[in-house]
């Protein structure tokens, strides 16, 4: 249940004041239309800029008093909130450099193409009950469709580099990246078996109201699951081979320098955080909350559950040692995809005998 | 077998190696001195009788002579052996132990590096420690860094 | 190019096409400083790897036959930097043993707490080091802040945290400060405890045993051959340790184990430099108990002009068998000063070693034979 005042009354009254005024002036409804997109996709990349730089600070602080240190301190005052945004107007005015014999248009468009992938992956996640890009049919399976591209990214930019190092690192996320993206649609297979829809709206309908219970608890294994490809998706510990740093120096991004590799910092945080709001949206109940919350405005709550998701992710991150390149194909190839189809198996048996 | 018995064994099979002179050994190690010729036979038949695991191997530039030095050792009976061979200045060579001891490889390569002593029969005898295109052997008593800004 | 570089054209791999020469060059985030590795890859796995070193050769061993023996301690820190204290030891009982004076007692077993404290800061910089450099960055900034307590212990007795010049020909240079023992014996609790830790965190973790159990096999035939020594030997299976095989300084007083593994992996190596770290805070404690007030300096003259002779002293460093040839000619400068270095001689394993494994394995080994390139270049 959304609440009164939240922003989904706020977007609704600014899209009746646009159409108001659009017809007022005589223009046809598409126009009304393509400026109520184009607004959202603002605030989006507003919204989008703005979280992955308090995510960067976030990940400094959590990491430095994991090891008993501190973290920024100084920046801004106040524990240094403002580092991330000192780091980025640092590598503004860097130099952009590009090797001599690097092929120069495939290393300026790698970074971008990394980037909107992940961008347009927010198109379809409800973060109330009518405030989401568009409300597409193949809601879920537009992400992972979008997800695949950023492979490309990746060899592009390890390719362009003329460098046997990023070479390397290219070709390695490329596997991992493959070879992990099974697994991870087949976890979310068993919930869309369950709800019976691609949308995501429909998952988060299917798990609020009296007697549905979050998917967390009712197909723990799916959780499980999805979680695991999810940190091999997004290329962090335990499987950051791509950027390994005492390996290969810095993988794919090792020839960047400036922005360009600003854009591949931000899209890493960018995947992170959409693949949290994934996890918070499907497993996790996304906007809604038990009746006793409805005070709390829908967004609100889906910010808390991403940012526990996102808690977890970096937790494992400052734990564990890395897994070497094959270890890590022989445990998603062998490994994950059988349990996923297990999975599969268990829920589709769930259904057809107890229609549960 | 003591340090003793492995002394009058090697006196018996080679004849030609003498007792380094031992007030200047002050570690308590027996030495001996070895020609250059039959180096390599001596510390073969060492290593059958058990010496085998070769402690250090250096060079030293004595004014007249260069001497190559091998310190020998038994991990079973404990026993301690040093080899010492002298070399004329001219042209100082000496067999390499390394198809014997493979540790002697990097020892042999810095000797021939920084004191410009030849190994015969060391698969890759290049310049270890300096650059390739180094001119001169650094360690010899004759080499002195070219003056610069500083003298 | 140089001659060193190999020339990749002529190796083919087994199903005859070109193979990758890469090279992980003298600077590189995991290589412990300036070393060079030239390896000739098949996709992923090593066919050939070949050493590069002397980036770091500064001539010391020339250097040192221009410096009086009490300069020569105190250059000898930057050998080994990170065990300066067994440098220091190396060269100081070289140098009496050709004046043939001894330590007092009590100078004595300073040396030797100096000596196996800095063992275990040795052994916690490798732990900090090769856990980092399998992927758990968090062991990094665990193994140094258990350092911070050590070398703050050899700043108040020497004034440096990592160069000492603590040791004199004859004895030590300073006395303890009346809180030393009191303060390691606080540490040594301290260090007990979060050992404990370290075996949940890293020793039992899946992963990091899956990256190290099984990788690189040293032989026992090997470690003859290539004369290794220090903790490769005795993961290997070979019991050797010269603080009781060959015994200096007073170690003989002291009840300590040496512990042996089999295996020879680089999980072995780990795990036996942990369990020596074990081994040295027993000494340590033993030997605050043996401490008693006295001299801690012998009777030497200002100027050491020791008779000439030559003399070898081996003792037994974090990294190996430390030892040093020393040649005297009665001057007050020494003849000759030669460094058996343990990181030196123990390099050459690599080649051996790598062979056949995978590129990212290449990191693991190196770092489990833990070399510092002070030592190797000299």
């Amino acid at each position: 249940m959304s609440s009164q005042y939240g922003l989904e009354t706020l977007w609704l009254w600014l899209i009746n004041l646009i159409e108001k005024f659009i017809t007022w002036l005589g223009l046809p409804y598409i126009f009304s239309y393509t400026i109520e997109k184009i607004i959202f996709g603002v605030a989006l990349l507003a919204f989008i800029s703005v979280s992955v730089l308090y995510l960067i600070w976030l990940e400094r602080k959590v990491s430095a008093h994991m090891q008993s240190r501190l973290g920024p301190m100084h920046v801004g005052g106040w524990r240094g909130w403002a580092q991330t945004i000192a780091d980025m107007v640092k590598l503004l005015f860097k130099e952009d450099i590009i090797p001599a014999k690097a092929d120069k248009w495939v290393h300026r468009i790698a970074p971008i193409v990394v980037f909107v992938p992940s961008l347009m992956a927010f198109l379809v996640i409800p973060f109330e009950k009518n405030l989401l890009g568009q409300d597409l049919n193949a809601g879920i399976l537009l992400i992972f469709a979008f997800s695949s591209i950023a492979v490309l990214a990746i060899i592009m930019g390890g390719w362009a580099s003329n460098n046997k190092y990023t070479l390397l690192g290219g070709i390695r996320s490329a596997a991992q990246m493959i070879s992990y993206e099974i697994p991870l649609v087949l976890s979310i297979l068993s919930i869309v078996m369950v709800v019976g829809s691609l949308k995501l709206n429909d998952m988060v309908a299917a798990q609020s109201g009296d007697g549905k219970f979050w998917f967390v608890f009712t197909q723990p294994l799916a959780f499980i699951l999805y979680l695991i490809a999810a940190t091999a998706e997004t290329n962090r510990t335990p499987f950051d081979i791509p950027e390994a740093e005492s390996e290969l120096v810095s993988g794919y991004n090792t020839e960047y320098s400036g922005l360009k590799y600003g854009f591949y910092m931000l899209s890493e945080f960018t995947n992170m955080l959409i693949v949290s709001m994934i996890a918070a949206t499907v497993f996790l109940g996304g906007w809604s909350a038990p009746s006793w919350l409805s005070m709390v405005p829908g967004f609100v709550i889906l910010m808390v559950k991403t940012y526990f998701i996102v808690f977890i992710l970096m937790w494992i991150r400052w734990t564990f040692p890395r897994l070497r390149v094959d270890r890590l194909m022989d445990f998603g190839w062998k490994i994950l995809i059988p349990l996923a189809f297990l999975n599969i198996f268990i829920i589709g048996l769930r259904m057809v005998v107890f229609k549960w | 077998m003591d340090a003793q018995q492995y002394l009058t064994n090697i006196k018996a099979k080679f004849p030609d190696v003498t007792d380094a002179p031992a007030e200047k050994i002050k570690d308590g190690i027996p030495a001996l001195l070895c020609p250059a010729a039959s180096l390599f036979e001596i510390v073969k038949y060492l290593k059958e009788e058990g010496l085998n695991y070769l402690l250090n191997l250096c060079a030293t530039d004595y004014k007249e002579y260069f001497e190559v030095i091998y310190h020998l050792h038994s991990l079973e009976n404990k026993v301690k052996l040093t080899l010492k061979v002298k070399l004329g200045k001219e042209k100082p060579e000496v067999s390499s132990v390394t198809p014997l001891h493979a540790g002697a490889d990097w020892q042999e390569r810095e000797a021939f590096d920084l004191l410009g002593i030849n190994f015969p029969g060391h698969p890759n005898l290049k310049r270890i420690l300096l650059p390739e295109d180094w001119e001169g052997h650094p360690l010899r008593k004759d080499y002195d860094r070219k003056p610069d800004q500083y003298d | 190019m140089t001659e060193n570089q190999i020339n990749t054209t002529k190796i083919l791999d087994k199903d005859g096409f070109e193979t990758m020469y890469l090279n992980m060059g003298p600077q590189h985030p995991s290589t412990h400083g300036v070393l060079r590795l030239g390896l000739v890859l098949d996709g992923e796995v090593i066919l050939k790897a070949e050493p590069d070193i002397g980036y770091l050769h500064r001539g010391m061993e020339k250097l040192a036959e221009k410096r009086t023996y009490q300069a020569n301690i105190a250059m000898s820190d930057r050998y080994d930097y990170v065990c300066s204290m067994n440098n220091n030891f190396a060269v100081a009982l070289a140098v009496e043993k050709l004046l043939g004076v001894e330590a007092p007692k009590r100078a004595q077993y300073i040396r030797i707490i100096m000596a196996e404290l800095n063992r275990v800061v040795n052994h916690m910089l490798f732990f900090g080091f090769f856990a980092m450099d399998v992927g758990a960055t968090t062991a990094l900034m665990f193994g140094f802040r258990e350092r911070e307590p050590v070398i703050e212990l050899f700043e108040s007795v020497s004034g440096a945290r990592l160069t000492y010049n603590y040791f004199r020909v004859g004895g030590v240079s300073r006395d303890l400060p009346s809180d030393f023992v009191e303060k390691t014996k606080v540490f040594i609790k301290f260090m007990r405890a979060k050992l404990k830790d370290y075996d949940t965190l890293v020793t039992d973790n899946v992963i990091f045993r899956d990256r190290t159990v099984g990788i690189g096999k040293i032989s026992k035939e090997d470690c003859l051959a290539y004369s290794l020594s220090g903790p490769i030997v005795r993961a290997s299976g070979i019991k050797y340790d010269i603080r009781k095989d060959d015994t200096y300084s007073l170690y003989n007083e002291f009840d300590f184990e040496v512990p042996v593994l089999q295996g020879g992996d680089c999980f072995d190596r780990y795990m036996l430099r942990m369990l020596e770290l074990r081994e040295s805070l027993k000494i340590v404690e033993q030997a605050l108990e043996k401490l008693e007030p006295g001299e801690i300096m012998a009777k030497v003259p200002k100027v050491i002009k020791p008779p000439a002779g030559e003399a070898y002293v081996r003792t037994e460093s974090p990294k190996g068998e430390l030892s040093l040839y020393l040649v005297s000619d009665g001057s007050a400068n020494p003849y000759r000063l030669h460094l058996r270095a343990p990181a030196f001689i123990n390099l050459q394993i690599l080649q051996k070693a790598l062979a056949g494994f995978k590129v990212a394995d290449v990191i693991a080994i190196l770092g489990s034979i833990d070399i510092v390139l002070g030592e190797v270049d000299r």
